[in-house]
């Protein structure tokens, strides 16, 4: 049944209903009502809540719990997700599957706490330090974080990597009907041999992330891109919207997405064929779809469109590779563009 | 003769650590203290950034590596999914009382129902003999070349002491190794710290005053007498806090 939901409270009881039963926080604006939710929520479903004294102490906590076997989240905005680029580092080098929700806030530094989109360089391209991805999904709308947040748990254990889920303050606080997914049985959940347990004089387990000799590390890296590669081909997801005779094609994620549509919807009425790629991963990121679209003859530009100045834009480009001008319209500090805005800038052909 | 015989926790794998170093004693007595307690299959370990991050090899249990100073966050999280388990994470001072001091913090005031054991040697011995948190004054080291001087680089940690303070431990004593009466006792202190974890009784914090012979430059035996005449009298050992007392 839908029913109306604050963005960052649907989120929590999607992790809920998806069996995450360990969640590990610390209060920054603007995703607090997640850990508000689940420190009254988790007690009513036998789970366990931790306000950690810090970021950094919080994702080590989902390591633990983790790598105990545990379905463990966090969540946090931009500087928090800074903070927490350590443990994911590590999370990612031990293999150990967990969520983690970014509703990101502009920046750099304290910036402030509206919108943005400028954890993309961060959240895609690594963040921590070493040779490793999350899946990064970008959610549009409150029931498609529902909906990637209850099966991002399963993605997650699949791989044995870490998930993420970006999106922003708009997506956070906004309301919108959405509908909880059942909840599932964590009894049943796929058992997961390699967490450390109590191993009753078995073979020990070991959640570790230390390879100190060369060849031992080089096959574990090698490993890690093979994972990485196989998520290229079965995760991938994408959105078009009037793609097929689209002469202007939009590329934006998230809430971004939705002004883009908005401004297609205007431009088709007076005639000008637009259109939208929408990555819903951001990690692996839809490269053929766009490329697909590079190929077309009646296709005469890409605009990248992005609350930052200009990250996934970089991709678009890599993408396209030369094949059709990629242009960027951008809006940063926490200023969002109206669908307005876009209509006229590919109405005065700029 | 009393013949010892090797804890059934503790692997075959000889053990990396310096001649004279004290790790090994530890290892001796937190594997004992699990096999005489009857928790060998019921028993989970953090290791730290140190010198004991290979400490996973020498545990048959099963363990968790942490990044620097984050064992404390780590063994919540264990404790939190295992609330039966016996869980000790295993730190040294940079990682303890440097680094992870927050955490190291935190836990205990939230009273984690975990153990941690505290190797204090007052030097960092994996990176090369860096100052620590607890180096004394007057102490060289290769970032305090003329002997730490508490103008220059601060004034050293009673972590112990400081973490009695707090209402979360319910447990924290000192001990050290260098002769074989503390070796007991820190024996019995271990052993004490686990079977309060085991009633559930809350946080319990074991220091653990140890020699470096690489990074003082010192031999074994002049390292273990650098324990007994120079720490020992700044670092005094014994019961810090026990609230387990007060019940009775």
């Amino acid at each position: 049944m839908k029913k109306l939901w604050k963005g960052n409270e649907a989120i929590a009881e999607a992790a809920i209903a998806a069996g995450c039963r360990y969640f590990f926080g610390y209060p920054i604006t603007p995703q607090n009502e997640i850990p508000e939710y689940m420190s009254w929520r988790l007690n009513e479903v036998g789970g366990s809540f931790v306000q950690a004294e810090s970021e950094v102490s919080a994702i080590n906590m989902v390591y633990g719990a983790a790598g105990a076997g545990g379905r463990a989240m966090t969540s946090s905005s931009s500087p928090g997700i800074s903070l927490k680029q350590e443990g994911i580092s590590y999370l990612a080098g031990a293999m150990v599957p967990c969520v983690i929700i970014n509703m990101m806030r502009s920046g750099p530094g304290l910036g402030g706490i509206q919108p943005s989109q400028g954890d993309y360089f961060q959240a895609t391209k690594g963040g921590g330090h070493g040779d490793y991805h999350c899946i990064v999904y970008a959610p549009a709308s409150i029931q498609e974080f529902v909906d990637i947040t209850y099966k991002a748990f399963d993605t997650a254990d699949r791989y044995r990597v870490p998930v993420m889920l970006i999106g922003d303050g708009m997506l956070g606080q906004m309301m919108e009907p959405a509908e909880i997914p059942p909840m599932k049985n964590i009894n049943r959940l796929p058992k997961k041999d390699w967490a450390v347990d109590c191993n009753n004089g078995g073979t020990q387990r070991l959640i570790n992330s230390i390879k100190i000799d060369a060849n031992e590390l080089e096959e574990h890296n090698i490993h890690l891109a093979q994972i990485y590669e196989e998520i290229a081909k079965k995760e991938t997801e994408v959105e078009t919207y009037l793609c097929d005779d689209a002469e202007y094609i939009f590329v934006a994620y998230g809430s971004v997405a939705r002004i883009c549509k908005a401004s297609i919807d205007e431009l088709r009425k007076e005639g000008i064929k637009a259109g939208l790629i929408r990555p819903i991963t951001l990690y692996p990121y839809p490269t053929k779809t766009i490329a697909k679209y590079a190929k077309k003859r009646i296709v005469k530009k890409f605009v990248t469109v992005e609350l930052s100045m200009g990250q996934m834009v970089e991709d678009v480009r890599l993408a396209v590779n030369g094949k059709k001008p990629v242009e960027f319209y951008g809006r940063a500090g926490g200023n969002v563009m109206m669908p307005g805005d876009l209509v006229k800038y590919i109405k005065e052909g700029k | 003769m009393i013949v010892q015989k090797k804890p059934q926790l503790l692997t075959d794998t000889p053990l990396h650590y310096c001649p004279g170093c004290t790790h090994g004693i530890v290892h001796r007595l937190v594997a004992e203290s699990i096999e005489e307690l009857g928790m060998c299959d019921n028993a989970i370990g953090v290791m730290p950034v140190g010198c004991a991050v290979f400490g996973y090899n020498y545990f048959k249990c099963d363990m968790l590596q942490a990044a620097h100073g984050r064992a404390p966050s780590v063994s919540t999280g264990v404790k939190r999914v295992h609330p039966d388990a016996l869980v000790f994470s295993y730190q040294g001072d940079g990682d303890c009382s440097s680094i992870g001091m927050c955490e190291t913090v935190h836990a205990a005031a939230r009273g984690e129902n975990f153990t941690i054991i505290f190797i204090n040697n007052g030097i960092y011995g994996m990176t090369g003999g860096q100052m620590a948190p607890t180096t004394m004054e007057g102490v060289k080291a290769t970032t305090c070349i003329y002997g730490r001087d508490p103008k220059i680089n601060g004034n050293p940690i009673h972590v112990a002491e400081m973490l009695a303070t707090l209402t979360g431990p319910c447990y924290i004593e000192r001990v050290a190794c260098d002769n074989p009466a503390h070796v007991n006792a820190a024996k019995k202190a271990i052993k004490k710290a686990f079977e309060l974890q085991i009633a559930k009784k809350g946080f319990t914090f074991i220091e653990v005053l140890a020699s470096c012979p690489s990074n003082y430059h010192l031999t074994p035996l002049d390292a273990q007498k650098f324990v007994t005449e120079r720490a020992i009298p700044f670092y005094p050992l014994g019961v810090i806090k026990d609230t387990t007392k007060e019940e009775k």
